[in-house]
């Protein structure tokens, strides 16, 4: 009886195993396809995300299936889950290339996963582009075969930075926050940033690093709100971090000059649900692309997306844009070396050429960093979410400063 | 750290406790009344968010209003998990199993959650989540004195239900021993079965005010539970009381150290707090016996 019961519970919790980690296609192929396998964070804490790298993939690779795949062979895509968590993208590449044989890899969701899963593609001698890990964490291990198509994140804030270092002394802001979490692909961000804002006399009244793993901002926005410094430079996450400060600052009747937070703007409506309508208004982000980008294959990526996902060109969120890149790249790259054999793409893509994507150029530096890309520093302005920096490039509109009042 | 900024932290931890403590609640009286570790209390409090939330957006009924469907919807689902699991396992094993059983039951929630509302993040928006009172040099946030006003009256009503009324009676005399509750009279799966879905009632009201006050998805839950259980672990496992206790004790702490020492420290202040309490009472703050035996 008691086995049974066990057994009863267990079956339970195999059945709700699967129902969470639904959409999960399956990695068998046909003679015909070329497989592309990717661990992707369809549940846990980066599943927002991962489904919508999901949705990157899965875009590009209807697109390059339209134009006859890859050199000849349809894609499919070998996507699972891995919740998440660390171990369990090593256990999937692992899965993916040792056992499903899948010819190419994409790369999963943030440094924290891109580290391990980057070591796991090494070892089978693999190519690794990748979209969202960029940490200097993701670079550190002497790898060969790890690319990333976006912005290097150390890079991610100096173009703001910059910019409000050469504001008139008038204008420019006299103090700044910097509360980051310890997140890697977060926390390099802010040191850059910092120097180049104290060179230009902006001082520093407070500075702290938080736990990623934190519920409770209150007692750290109030207690910036309370300093009220010009600046906040926040390094946060995801959108829920970004959404505990903005509460609290308007709660606390507090509303810096200028207000940039390195993730969770980005999320287009997402974001502006969770601030409140308004509450946007005037905050920056950086990034490296965005849904209005006039690119011809952007245009006609986002065109895609709406029409499958629905929604408008600010809601689409960037890691789509990061995630089709990856795929664009690596496509190129194939067809210039005729096959995909690893090695012979590994050495490619290191040698100085530059690549196409819907974020912008692509050319890797020796250790696999972007060097092509220039951060562009984002801002929302009047619900849209705008290229606002480097001032006066294509494309970019007016910065709004100061921030407008909050909810206006 | 000035005063004004410890004060500040104090007043912080308090309120957010009361916030904290409204979502523990449940948990806590569903391990008194089943002894069931109840693993699905962070998914149910991210259930009861996004009730509140499809109310607010679909329906543009206000969030405190909204709680008259939540909260008897969440004692419909609390008497069915009662009668469709807890109920089934054996007396013995009954907490080890229920911690298999109800993390299966966080993963459906999450599952159906995902598919129904998708993976981005919500928030409850209305005119006192971002409003505040000017009180003695400090802004108190209007949300958060609400969410702590309506955790102190649930506690109070959740208290005199338990310990002055038949009904509360009759809770706690099948608490002490089953059997003998059946001889004088008392229906204990019945009992049982309104207890948790009064458990999981309040944790309708703890889920509206974590969705106001949070960003969430249909995964947030996670992140909740452990704190959830070092509450009512402190507070004593199904002290009703105690979970208020522990809430704001363990809130104003990690609040005070992350102002007055760093962020990095807080989480780590809150669990050593636990061990520490623990150590010295190892039944908690308002240990289970003495709950029962009131």
């Amino acid at each position: 009886m008691r086995m049974r019961r066990l057994g009863t519970a267990c079956v339970v919790l195999l059945a709700a195993g699967a129902l969470a980690t639904f959409g999960v296609s399956s990695g068998a192929a046909t003679a015909s396809t070329v497989t592309i396998g990717a661990s992707l964070s369809l549940s846990g804490d980066f599943s927002a995300d991962g489904q919508a790298f999901q949705r990157g993939y899965e875009l590009w690779a209807t697109d390059q299936n339209k134009k006859g795949g890859l050199l000849g062979h349809p894609i499919k895509l070998d996507i699972i889950s891995d919740a998440s968590q660390p171990a369990q993208v090593i256990t999937n590449y692992n899965k993916l290339i040792g056992s499903n044989h899948d010819a190419l890899v994409f790369g999963p969701f943030s440094t924290l996963l891109t580290v391990p899963a980057s070591k796991v593609a090494a070892r089978y001698g693999y190519a690794f582009v990748e979209g969202a890990g960029g940490a200097p964490a993701a670079f550190g291990n002497g790898l060969k075969n790890v690319f990333d198509v976006s912005v290097p994140v150390a890079l991610n804030l100096t173009t703001f930075a910059k910019w409000v270092a050469s504001l008139p002394a008038s204008q420019r802001p006299k103090t700044a926050a910097y509360p980051t979490s310890n997140d890697p692909f977060t926390e390099p961000q802010l040191p850059p940033a910092q120097k180049i804002m104290q060179a230009a006399g902006i001082k520093t009244v407070y500075s702290t690093v938080f736990p990623a793993e934190v519920t409770d901002f209150t007692p750290i926005a109030t207690q910036i709100a309370a300093k009220k410094p010009d600046v906040v430079v926040l390094g946060s996450v995801d959108v829920p971090t970004v959404s505990a400060f903005i509460h609290t600052f308007v709660q606390q009747h507090y509303n810096p000059k200028i207000f940039i937070a390195t993730a969770g703007p980005d999320q287009g409506a997402a974001f502006v649900t969770a601030v409140g309508k308004g509450n946007e208004n005037g905050i920056f982000v950086p990034n490296g692309w965005y849904g209005g980008s006039p690119k011809a294959d952007s245009v006609q990526m986002v065109k895609e997306y709406i029409a499958k996902y629905g929604g408008t060109p600010s809601g689409v969120n960037a890691d789509v844009a990061e995630a089709y890149s990856v795929g664009q790249v690596l496509a190129q790259a194939v067809q210039a070396t005729h096959g995909f054999n690893n090695a012979k793409i590994v050495a490619y893509l290191h040698s100085n050429v530059t690549f196409n994507s819907v974020q912008g150029p692509v050319k890797f530096d020796s250790k696999g960093e972007n060097t092509a890309l220039q951060a562009t520093t984002f801002q929302w302005q009047n619900a849209t979410l705008v290229p606002a920096l480097p001032k006066g490039a294509a494309g970019t509109k007016p910065p709004l400063v100061p921030k407008p009042a909050w909810g206006s | 750290m000035s005063l004004t900024e410890l004060l500040q932290a104090i007043i912080d931890g308090v309120l957010t406790g009361g916030v904290y403590a409204l979502m523990a609640a449940g948990l806590s009286l569903i391990f008194g009344v089943m002894d069931i570790v109840n693993i699905a209390q962070g998914a149910m409090v991210v259930l009861a968010g996004y009730l509140s939330y499809a109310l607010s957006v679909h329906l543009g009924i206000d969030l405190f209003l909204g709680l008259a469907i939540t909260i008897p919807a969440m004692f419909a689902l609390g008497m069915l998990m009662e009668w469709g699991f807890m109920r089934r396992l054996r007396e013995g094993d009954r907490t080890s199993m229920s911690i298999l059983v109800t993390y299966a039951v966080a993963i459906v929630i999450e599952g159906v959650l995902s598919i129904i509302f998708g993976v981005d993040y919500v928030q409850l928006q209305a005119s006192y989540v971002d409003s505040s009172v000017h009180v003695f040099g400090f802004y108190l946030a209007d949300i958060y004195l609400l969410g702590f006003g309506m955790a102190v009256a649930l506690m109070a009503a959740l208290y005199a239900m338990l310990y002055r009324t038949k009904f509360g009676r009759g809770v706690r005399a099948s608490l002490q021993n089953r059997t003998a509750a059946d001889l004088i009279g008392v229906n204990v799966n019945r009992t049982r079965m309104i207890s948790v879905g009064i458990g999981v009632a309040v944790t309708a009201a703890g889920g509206m005010v974590f969705g106001a006050t949070n960003a969430f998805n249909p995964n947030s839950g996670y992140d909740l539970i452990s704190r959830l259980l070092a509450i009512v672990i402190l507070g004593g496992m199904g002290s009703i009381g105690g979970a208020m206790a522990a809430a704001v004790l363990l809130l104003v702490l990690s609040d005070v150290v992350a102002v007055a020492w760093s962020p990095l420290w807080a989480p780590l202040v809150f669990f050593a707090a636990l061990v520490l309490v623990l150590s010295i009472r190892p039944a908690g703050l308002f240990g289970r016996t003495a709950v029962r035996a009131q």
